[in-house]
């Protein structure tokens, strides 16, 4: 998918999983886990989420590229 | 009979506020039908009855905030009882008499529980069901009428309004049971939502019932809420909900930017929260200081095994079947604990009564501040997947505010941190009437020398604080060894 959707995708998926979290705060640089404060269990939401909604499977070995807002649009471009 | 009190649902718990009740006056209930839900300082749950019989009255209003063993209910056996009792005060949210209501005594009614099931399924009130089977029962057919009635009466995905059933449903062969006219005018429409969506609604001060659901099968979604609540307060102001209509039908945009009035008043409730969540862990925590003499074991665990295993399971299995190493951490303890009582169960009167299962407290921090830790029960004999669904679910009830009261009221040891606050170790505080805390700080990797050779290994510190009128170091470090042990046969746990 080209990168507009990419993080249109992203964003979407990271509103499901934590509804409260501000926009202003998922600047590409952000963290998922630190900054955004996502635990395993949200994480594993957001790669289910993908899953089901996006079709793009992250497996676990891909979990460190997609540790970023940067990464997770990124990673969504190349496999979307 | 018997009484409905207000529960104590946590040791820290001394009042609770009435949220809605789940029956009516005239409903007959059994032992562990959910009754109530009630907002504690900590979060709002669903409250079961332990009687068995006729609800003969409702003496607490919604939204009243009662003290702990306050007679919220009265709860009969027998007919005669229920018809002695004034018609109780129903919820605010009443609605006229549906016609050809008639003053005689309720009767108790119970359905087996297929054709509960299959009216909760379909969204009907059964107590409004004319049954057409041997003495007056309620069929499956019956309710597969009464629904598609109410479904043609109310159009194809709108909410289906109880109290339309009966007007639409073919005369009944017997009479209606005076219960349902008479409990019918009480209760309101039974309304589909989420329990976010429900909390969102209470907070902006809207009514569900009022609202247009375009969720699956009419359920009201957190969207439709946000809009009702946006045009009530552009309309109206705040305080007047949206009334129902097609007019009010919501787009079934997934991300609608919240409006100034429901922002305003969401802030609002959170901080309210935030500031009475605080006080709560505060007065328990500071409880736990000032009676539990602690002590506290760390120990490294090294996962390797743990994670190599793991990461092969998990590459086999679909993403939702996926597991988290907290999943095994988790695991371990229960069954370490299993194997050193001294770490589980209760400190009451003076003394340790241990517990033969393990219901696993997991502290889940809010997103909004604050730390709250529902039970996962019998985590020592729950499979691995099992204990991974237990823990995803309560985690996502206990952040969504709707936990039931066994998962607050009993764990037996609890576990804090699960690696994922960045910290190397954590030390916790007890949790009265429990006797240990065991955390868990981050995996990282870490030099680690084995048979010989230095190896980056991925590790994690377990901590435990205990209680020393229980256990002693000795034994409290044997339960920090057996979750290392365990550990490294990851394929047993």
């Amino acid at each position: 998918m080209n990168r507009t959707k990419a993080a249109e995708t992203a964003w979407a998926a990271l509103h499901q999983v934590a509804p409260d979290l501000e926009p202003d705060l998922t600047e590409g640089g952000a963290r998922l886990r630190q900054d955004l404060e996502l635990d395993s269990l949200d994480f594993l939401a957001l790669v289910e989420t993908l899953s089901r909604d996006a079709g793009v499977e992250i497996p676990e070995s891909d979990y460190a590229q997609v540790a970023t807002v940067d990464g997770l649009v990124g990673y969504l471009e190349t496999h979307g | 009979m018997g009484d409905f009190r207000m529960p104590s649902l946590g040791a820290d718990m001394e009042r609770g506020k009435l949220i809605e009740w789940l029956v009516k006056p005239g409903d007959y209930v059994h032992r562990g039908d959910l009754v109530a839900v009630v907002d504690t300082d900590k979060t709002v749950m669903d409250v079961e009855t332990f009687e068995e019989g006729i609800v003969a009255e409702l003496f607490t209003d919604i939204g009243s905030t009662v003290p702990v063993g306050t007679v919220m209910a009265r709860i009969v056996q027998t007919p005669a009882e229920t018809s002695a009792a004034a018609p109780g005060q129903g919820p605010p949210r009443a609605v006229p008499p549906p016609e050809g209501t008639t003053e005689a005594a309720p009767r108790p009614r119970s359905w087996p529980p297929p054709i509960r099931n299959l009216a909760q399924r379909l969204g009907v009130d059964l107590a409004s069901v004319a049954g057409t089977g041997p003495a007056g029962a309620v069929t499956r057919a019956d309710v597969e009428r009464a629904a598609a009635a109410a479904g043609a009466a109310a159009g194809a995905g709108g909410a289906v309004p109880a109290e339309q059933v009966p007007a639409a449903v073919p005369p009944p062969a017997k009479p209606v049971p005076a219960v349902a006219a008479q409990a019918e005018p009480v209760r309101g429409r039974t309304v589909r939502s989420s329990p976010r969506a429900r909390k969102i609604a209470r907070e902006l001060g809207i009514d569900p019932a009022a609202v247009h659901g375009s969720g699956p099968e009419g359920a009201v979604t957190e969207s439709d809420v946000r809009a009702a609540a946006a045009r009530a307060g552009a309309a109206a102001g705040p305080e007047q909900a949206a009334p129902p209509g097609p007019e009010q039908a919501a787009p079934a945009t997934p991300l609608p930017p919240p409006g100034p009035p429901a922002e305003a008043a969401e802030a609002g409730g959170a901080a309210d929260r935030r500031g009475s969540l605080r006080r709560a862990v505060g007065k328990l925590m500071s409880r736990s200081k000032k009676d539990i003499p602690h002590y506290y074991l760390s120990s490294t665990v090294d996962l390797h095994a743990a994670l190599t295993w793991m990461e092969a399971a998990n590459a086999r299995v679909p993403v939702a079947s996926r597991l988290v190493p907290a999943a095994l951490l988790l695991k371990a303890t229960a069954l370490a604990a299993l194997e050193v009582p001294e770490v589980n169960g209760h400190y009451a009167d003076g003394r340790h009564r241990p517990s033969s299962a393990v219901h696993l407290g997991v502290a889940v921090s809010l997103r909004e501040g604050g730390i709250i830790a529902p039970a996962i029960r019998d985590a020592d004999s729950l499979a691995l997947a099992d204990l991974m669904a237990s823990l995803r679910d309560v985690v996502g009830r206990a952040r969504s505010g709707r936990l039931q009261r066994a998962e607050m009221a009993d764990p037996t040891l609890t576990v804090t941190n699960l690696g994922d606050l960045g910290v190397d170790a954590v030390f916790g505080v007890i949790y009265p009437p429990q006797v240990a805390m065991v955390g868990f700080g981050r995996i990282a990797e870490q030099a680690w020398a084995h048979e010989g050779m230095l190896a980056a290994r991925r590790c994690v510190t377990a901590t435990l604080s205990a209680d020393h009128r229980v256990s002693d170091g000795l034994r409290g470090g044997r339960f920090l060894a057996r979750i290392g042990e365990l550990l490294q046969k990851p394929e047993e746990l």
